[in-house]
């Protein structure tokens, strides 16, 4: 690692700070400017008990000082209590809820990368055959499909008409579909990702030079092609990642999976503003910091990349 | 050779006047254009004729757009129109939750007395709306939204792009800061963010106005695409002018005196019009999924105006019983988005062949 990588990475981890700083910010002030609070519901409280509850909660200070106590509660990771699931910190449902997500996240990111790896090389080896062509026609159609669609649709099939698994994802099994549809969009990206990067490699003159030399065919995928082929796909980690989130959370309701994505919604309709604004907080750092480390890992895997 | 021409000696310097006689009509037939010289754009377009896939895909577009534009003009039944309800009367429950081709016990009625009844094609929703029409105009609002959306984008990214493009130095340097942070931020969530705020504090301003059809959620959804997504067209078309301005056509402009406006406008951005067409096609689609995307989480459209998202949303209660309700506007929103993304595709290769992978 020289120094011109060392200075790529300070530079990269500033932005990072000031965009996480920002996100915190933005959403402080933008949770700040609707009108009514949050303890504004059909049966209204009386003005006494209103302003008891905002002094509970800090709400009746001056908007900057609320601002600096969050920025230093965030810090420390504490998002202040939920408003609407009473005694409960909004850190404890998120770690509550991210566990869940992360097992079902995890899985479908790993799922969409050993397939989608597998099928782009495929289909770069059997390049304009049928096998490459099916390929390419099923990974087309099912980026075209939103992960509420592909969700719906499986649901559905699998669970109302074949009656095959679980709708309900509190199980193991009933786990099974919605890694399925989170998996499905990522998949087909990266299937096309590896496709273009490795019909490009097996076209360089080292591919040619290790057939010639007679190296088993397999060998030749694996060892020589795939390992350079599979450089484009790591700086889609972060999108990856990001867009696994962001779908989780049709996803998660769609199969009533207890996870994040499931309070989030639910908080969004129940208008309990510290838990919008901890979980958009927390959701929003961690595709940050995986944007973040997918394209150090880019530079690191790939030294030839222009670091300017 | 015509003869009042003087002979010009072999040797002699005086200019050869046979050189400028007039043109016979044999050598004004050579001159004559025998076809239309092509344009930069009659180019690309007969380049994308010969796509089949892109011309399906148009074909496909044109007519989803010709349907939603002007079916609704003509059908019997309203988007909002709860059949079973007559102002005065007790609802008549028989409307709702129709099977497709199915109709309620008053339209037997009249359809045993001999009047002919238009079908409920898809049949009605849980509040007997004919779900047909619910479904055109879902159509309608999520390609309005998809359209606009990206009209939005495009002036404010080709604008500021070539902008920053243009006077490069500092300038380039702060406003490209600026997309950086923009560009870093993870659009989802900041729209669903934005659109819970936009939701609460819009519904109070345009209550009344001809905005309030519309909704707070649809405004929210063109405000969040106004802030958020003109970042990549604008970095797109910074890096054109980038190179367009090393061309020595805008030199010369600007050697004449041209203001920097009048070079922007006649001269650069006529020359990224491939990259703005591409981009501005394969917006379209992005902007169909986020819409489609709120609108599922509840934060699009107003109730009781429809998109194809909360349709799909609303009919997953009654998925079991009716799953037509569910598949019907998801398979809609598959082949607008897969159209658009082929169509996309194949202006890219026909206007761009270089960008072609």
């Amino acid at each position: 690692m020289d120094s011109k990588m060392a200075f790529y990475i300070v530079k990269r981890l500033l932005l990072a700070l000031l965009t996480v700083f920002l996100i915190i910010t933005i959403t402080f002030f933008v949770m700040k400017a609707i009108p009514g609070g949050p303890f504004l519901s059909e049966k209204a409280p009386s003005p006494a008990v209103t302003a008891m509850l905002e002094a509970k909660y800090g709400l009746d200070k001056p908007i900057m000082e609320q601002y600096v106590t969050y920025l230093k509660g965030v810090v420390t990771l504490d998002f202040g209590p939920s408003i609407k699931q009473r005694g409960r910190e909004v850190m404890d449902l998120i770690t509550e809820g991210f566990k869940v997500s992360a097992k079902l996240g995890g899985s479908a990111a790993a799922l969409a990368i050993v397939i989608g790896l597998v099928l782009g090389s495929l289909a770069a080896v059997f390049h304009n055959k049928w096998v490459d062509k099916l390929i390419m026609v099923t990974s087309t159609a099912s980026v075209a499909m939103p992960s509420f669609v592909i969700a719906t649709l499986l649901l559905y099939f699998f669970c109302i008409r074949f009656q095959l698994l679980p709708a309900n994802g509190q199980t193991a099994a009933g786990l099974i579909l919605p890694i399925i549809a989170l998996s499905l969009y990522p998949m087909s990206y990266i299937t096309r990702l590896t496709r273009s990067s490795m019909l490009d490699v097996l076209g360089q003159d080292y591919i040619r030079t290790a057939n010639a030399k007679g190296v088993s065919p397999s060998r030749v995928l694996f060892k020589h092609a795939l390992k350079n082929a599979v450089t484009p796909v790591i700086t889609y980690a972060g999108p990856m990642i990001a867009y696994i989130l962001t779908g989780s959370l049709v996803v998660e309701r769609i199969f009533a999976v207890p996870g994040l994505g499931k309070y989030f919604v639910s908080s969004i309709i129940n208008r309990d503003y510290p838990m919008v604004m901890g979980t958009t907080i927390f959701l929003a750092c961690l595709m940050v910091i995986m944007t973040l480390v997918s394209d150090i890992l880019y530079k690191v895997f790939d030294p030839r990349v222009d670091l300017s | 050779m015509s003869e009042k021409m003087p002979k010009k000696n072999m040797f002699s310097l005086q200019l050869d006047l046979s050189s400028f006689e007039a043109a016979t009509e044999e050598e004004k037939r050579q001159q004559v254009r025998m076809r239309e010289s092509t344009t930069f754009f009659k180019d690309g377009m007969r380049r994308l004729a010969k796509n089949k896939i892109a011309m399906i895909c148009l074909c496909l577009i044109v007519l989803v757009v010709l349907i939603v534009t002007f079916v609704p003009s003509f059908y019997p039944y309203e988007y909002s129109d709860q059949l079973g309800v007559t102002p005065g009367q007790p609802s008549d429950a028989s409307y709702n939750n129709l099977k497709p081709f199915e109709y309620g016990e008053t339209e037997l009625a009249r359809i045993a007395a001999g009047e002919k009844i238009f079908p409920h094609i898809f049949g009605t929703d849980a509040s007997g709306r004919d779900y047909c029409i619910r479904i055109i105009y879902g159509t309608r609002i999520s390609l309005i939204v998809g359209f606009f959306a990206s009209i939005i984008v495009l002036i404010i990214g080709v604008i500021y792009g070539s902008i920053s493009g243009y006077y490069g130095g500092k300038v380039d340097i702060i406003m490209m800061r600026i997309v950086d942070i923009i560009y870093s931020l993870p659009d989802m969530l900041m729209i669903i963010l934005f659109s819970v705020v936009f939701k609460q504090t819009l519904d109070p301003l345009i209550e009344g106005t001809a905005l309030a059809k519309l909704g707070s959620g649809m405004i929210s959804i063109f405000l969040v695409f106004a802030l958020l997504y003109w970042v990549g067209m604008a970095r797109l078309i910074r890096g054109q002018i980038l190179s367009i301005k090393q061309m020595d056509y805008v030199l010369n402009a600007r050697s004449i005196g041209a203001k920097p406006g009048h070079i922007i406008r006649r001269h650069m951005i006529p020359n990224c019009i491939s990259v703005i067409i591409i981009s501005t096609a394969l917006q379209i689609p992005s902007a169909i999924f986020t819409e489609s995307f709120l609108s599922f989480l509840g934060l699009g459209v107003a109730i009781p105006m429809p998109s194809l998202g909360s349709l799909a949303s609303n009919a997953l209660d009654g998925i079991i019983s009716y799953p037509s309700r569910l598949i019907i506007p998801a398979v809609i929103i598959c082949i607008i988005v897969l159209s658009l993304n082929l169509l996309g595709d194949g202006l890219r290769d026909a206007f761009d062949p270089k960008l072609k992978k």
